[in-house]
């Protein structure tokens, strides 16, 4: 047959009215509050103070300030040092549960639960009583033995906090990867001749590299764009809190906030980047059916001395900022002694009584942040998956492009832009606590997103065909097919988003401007800056545990739930 | 040709196998049965049995993977029992084909010589002779996911007599291709192991993969070798009802064996062979191996006559198979088919003659 030369357009409309009112309002959205305040603060950066001026010249004061050379420096080495120590702390882990047949890996995987549902900066406070130069294991160390470890001093406490906060990330993605190569890899080698550290050189390190970097990456970023931690432990020759001081002690019209910004925003892309190259194209899982993981081995006595030895240790470094926290919170007074003085529920008392809106706060606003992700998560899922109306992935990359944004950078393009809108009161648009939730939701879209899409990628099209043949419109095919479907997915993408968002400091630094719109993190940074706030502090502290761990408790057996009553039927 | 000089440096390497009281067990299980086994130098063998009946757990046991209890493993007058893997010389083929998926095609090939701290131009040699016996020099830079499921195959293949083994081990090799590229590749495979003449176990479930390409092949069946012989040997002389079974299809009569005659249920005797024990009995005949004949013929010399009912058939092309009843029990005839034949529909009443000489006779 012929080819037509032209065909005809289909003569049915590549999307219903609906599907672009949603499309239109999500990018509104995507535009008013990521790309915009985004692009506000990458256009500050370049352009001069007193003239508006496009021009490099902030770049080069940054370049020469003394204090922000070293604060990038320091910043940099924060940042390697706790990938580090992180790897050292996941390392062994890793190497126990993917090598060994022992029930201790049921206690590794607890591991690397247990620092994730404490905020870092929670445990920061906590962390100094224990470790710090007063702290319980120097008075003990110096009464023993006459010497101190300085694990908590200047940088080394920030590097020490992050890299038992952050090593999770790592022993994770590690394990996965290392989970995820076939047995055969290994015995293929094995029969042309390697063995011992050659095999593992050649064969296994180079399978689970992948895995390692985009784990490592991500710690990386997350501690270079952090700015509570280093706060509370009062550090502030790094970027993020340069950044901050900057913004609110010289002003919103200060170049220097901008140019750090930009800064964090390359490095945050520049690691990125490294993850998704080292994942991309190397897709090394290689576990092919009836295979499975590499080859285990009992423990011998020693190796099991070794192992077990190991993990109480590791097991003791991250429990040490929750029980730190929690002496602290149940502390009459707590200085230059092992343990506190005394103990009492005074704390408690006094911040359920006084800051009783700092809990409330953070539900209303982790809960309202979940359902916009989650609502914009699943719309744009949907217009992705479901659709072909030409452009529809940028919906997906402009979302997704909130992971390379620092709540920092977030935080100050929110008050750029909309400092000067004013509401009907006449006070400016950011001091609205409804702005601090758009933060939050933001900065968790790319999360909920990807918890969506997940869920919307296990439902088959014919289930959907099969409701449109019978009759149903789209609009009713989504809300009685597709929902109920994608419910599981989307309720642990939601727990999550809640969880993550009720501890999140970053953005929401920036953005408080009233107490009484304040969230639990910042009540808890504004408790933990006098030494009379810390009991309080502390016992705020515990409930943000409290809220996240049940969060993450119940996201996961929801997860858990879904995934098998699919399986099921 | 470079890869002649391959095949002449594995052909003076080839050697011989001698499994000898090989038991082992995971726990209570007991996987491998007291297994003996002999195995010519240049000698294409096969493990055959249906899953789980040990074939793949003896092949491991020979590459170094398994232990076994008691028994050793004697590789050209070399116990190698107590080796480690990389230490035996013993190419193995994974059924995964395992290639390494961040080293390049050469890369793979090259692993084994590096291991065996070669000079570099020795290794680039080498790889490149052995690419070139399964074809694949062309494609040495790329990475293993840019090959498709044959070509990857030959690359394990290329990898594993890169480093010219004493034997080569093929775990179920054909069990990742389709249809068509398996009858292509056995082939292939045949054709190397002959230019080579490496000494090969190959590991399978499918009798016909072992029938067309193996010189022998040893049954197995729950951690057990119940027969080792040619292909035809074990087709036409089974030594029990399993391998009867397992290699082609079988009919199998029941009855009782008393004084040299051969008791059917429904009444029906036949000779049995001469020193066949007395009591309960089995007769067993393949299908091409009996013919049909129409009601109330006379049997002649040498044939048992049974009478009984065609109740279904099937068209198979060069023959039609007629499932019959016999008493209680349902036989497979084929009739040779020619153009024109007619079909005989169910329900018809025929008579089996079945050749004593071809007839087989197992006691239980």
């Amino acid at each position: 047959m012929q080819a037509a030369r032209s065909l005809p357009a289909p003569r049915m409309a590549l999307a219903t009215p609906g599907q672009w009112l949603t499309i239109l309002g999500i990018a509104a959205f995507l535009g008013l509050f990521l790309v915009i305040p985004v692009a506000m603060v990458i256009l500050v950066a370049f352009q001069d103070p007193n003239t508006g001026a496009l021009t490099l010249v902030n770049f080069a004061d940054f370049a020469r300030n003394e204090l922000f050379l070293r604060s990038f420096a320091n910043s940099l080495y924060v940042s390697g040092m706790s990938v580090v120590w992180a790897t050292l702390l996941a390392l062994p882990l890793a190497y126990f549960t993917t090598r060994f047949e022992f029930r201790g890996a049921a206690i590794i995987q607890t591991l690397g639960v247990i620092p994730l549902i404490m905020p870092p900066f929670a445990g920061a406070i906590a962390m100094q009583l224990l470790f710090g130069q007063n702290g319980s294991i120097n008075l003990l160390l110096d009464e023993w033995f006459a010497f101190k470890l300085p694990f908590m001093d200047g940088l080394n406490g920030v590097i020490f906090v992050q890299s038992v906060h952050y090593f999770p990330f790592i022993l994770i993605n590690l394990t996965a990867s290392l989970r995820n190569i076939d047995r055969s890899m290994e015995e293929a080698a094995q029969n042309l001749g390697a063995s011992g550290f050659r095999l593992f050189r050649r064969i296994v390190f180079p399978l689970a590299m992948p895995g390692y970097i985009a784990g490592a990456s991500l710690v990386f970023i997350k501690v270079f764009d952090d700015l509570a931690t280093p706060l509370l432990l009062n550090v502030k020759d790094m970027l993020a809190p340069q950044a901050y001081l900057r913004i609110t002690s010289v002003g919103l019209n200060d170049p220097m906030g901008y140019v750090i910004s930009v800064v964090l925003i390359v490095f945050s892309i520049l690691s990125l980047f490294i993850a998704t190259q080292a994942t991309r194209g190397r897709d090394y899982a290689t576990v092919q059916r009836g295979g499975g993981g590499l080859s285990k081995r009992p423990l011998r006595p020693l190796d099991a001395v070794m192992a077990y030895g190991v993990i109480l240790l590791i097991l003791a470094l991250v429990l040490a900022p929750h029980i730190g926290l929690f002496l602290l919170s149940i502390a009459t007074i707590w200085s230059f002694s092992p343990l506190p003085d005394g103990y009492t529920l005074a704390h408690y008392s006094r911040v359920l009584a006084e800051s009783g809106q700092f809990i409330w706060n953070t539900l209303l606003y982790a809960t309202l942040a979940g359902l916009i992700g989650i609502g914009i998560g699943t719309a744009i899922s949907y217009i992705v998956l479901r659709t072909r109306i030409p452009g529809r992935e940028w919906l997906d990359y402009v979302a997704s492009a909130a992971l390379a944004v620092p709540g920092v950078v977030l935080g100050i393009g929110y008050l750029r832009t909309y400092f000067g809108i004013p509401l009907p009161g006449g006070q400016p648009l950011t001091s609205f606590w409804i702005i601090i939730v758009i933060a939050l939701a933001v900065r968790r879209l790319p999360y909920a997103l990807r918890a969506c899409m997940a869920a919307m990628q296990q439902i088959s099209v014919s289930l959907e065909e099969a409701a449109e043949n019978l009759g149903a419109t789209k609009s009713s095919t989504i809300r009685r097919i597709v929902m109920p479907l994608m419910t599981g997915g989307l309720l642990a993408g939601f727990v999550t988003s809640f969880a993550t968002a009720a501890v999140e400091l970053s953005a929401t630094m920036m953005l408080v401007q009233n107490t009484a719109d304040a969230p639990l993190a910042y009540g808890l940074y504004v408790f933990m800056q006098s030494p009379a706030g810390r009991g309080a502090g502390a016992a705020l502290g515990i409930i943000a545990v409290l809220i996240v761990g049940i969060s993450t408790y119940l996201s996961q057996s929801l997860a858990e739930r879904d995934r098998r009553a699919k399986a099921g039927g | 040709m470079s890869s002649n000089q391959l095949g002449e440096a594995i052909r003076r390497a080839a050697s011989g196998i001698e499994v000898s009281g090989v038991n082992l067990s995971y726990g209570r299980t007991h996987v491998l049965k007291d297994v003996s086994l002999t195995i010519h130098p240049g000698e294409f063998f096969a493990f055959l049995g249906p899953s789980g009946c040990g074939k793949t757990t003896l092949l491991r046991l020979i590459a170094g993977f398994n232990n076994a209890q008691t028994g050793q493993v004697i590789v050209g007058g070399t116990d190698i029992s107590t080796l480690p893997p990389w230490k035996r010389d013993v190419g193995m083929v994974f059924q995964s084909y395992a290639l390494w998926p961040h080293m390049s095609v050469a890369k793979n090939v090259a692993f084994g010589l590096e291991e065996r701290r070669l000079p570099r131009d020795e290794i680039v040699n080498r790889v490149d002779q052995a690419l070139d016996l399964v074809n694949l020099r062309h494609l040495k830079d790329r990475r293993p996911s840019q090959l498709s499921g044959g070509q990857q195959q030959r690359v394990a293949l290329a990898r594993t007599i890169a480093i010219r083994p004493k034997i080569l081990l093929l775990d179920e090799p054909l069990s990742n291709l389709d249809a068509r590229m398996r009858v292509q590749v056995r082939r292939e495979l045949r054709d190397l192991q002959q230019s080579l003449g490496i000494t090969t176990i190959f590991v399978t479930h499918d009798q016909e993969e072992a029938n067309t390409i193996c010189d022998r092949i040893a049954v197995m069946n729950e951690g057990r070798v119940l027969q080792v012989g040619t292909p035809m040997a074990l087709y036409d002389r089974p030594a029990d009802l399993f391998v009867a079974g397992f290699l082609g299809t079988a009919n199998i009569l029941q009855g009782t064996q008393a004084g040299g005659v051969f008791s059917l249920r429904d009444g029906n005797a036949m000779p049995a062979p001469a020193g066949s024990p007395e009591g309960p009995a089995r007769v067993v005949f393949r299908p091409q191996n009996a013919r049909l004949a129409g009601e109330g013929t006379a049997a002649e010399a040498g044939l048992t006559a049974l009478p009984g009912t065609v109740i279904h058939s099937e068209f198979l092309g060069a023959a039609l198979r007629y499932g019959i009843r016999i008493g209680e029990d349902e036989v497979l005839v084929d009739v040779p088919h020619q153009a024109g034949a007619v079909l005989l529909p169910a329900g018809t009443e025929v008579q089996v003659l079945l050749d004593h000489g071809r007839a087989l006779f197992f006691p239980g």
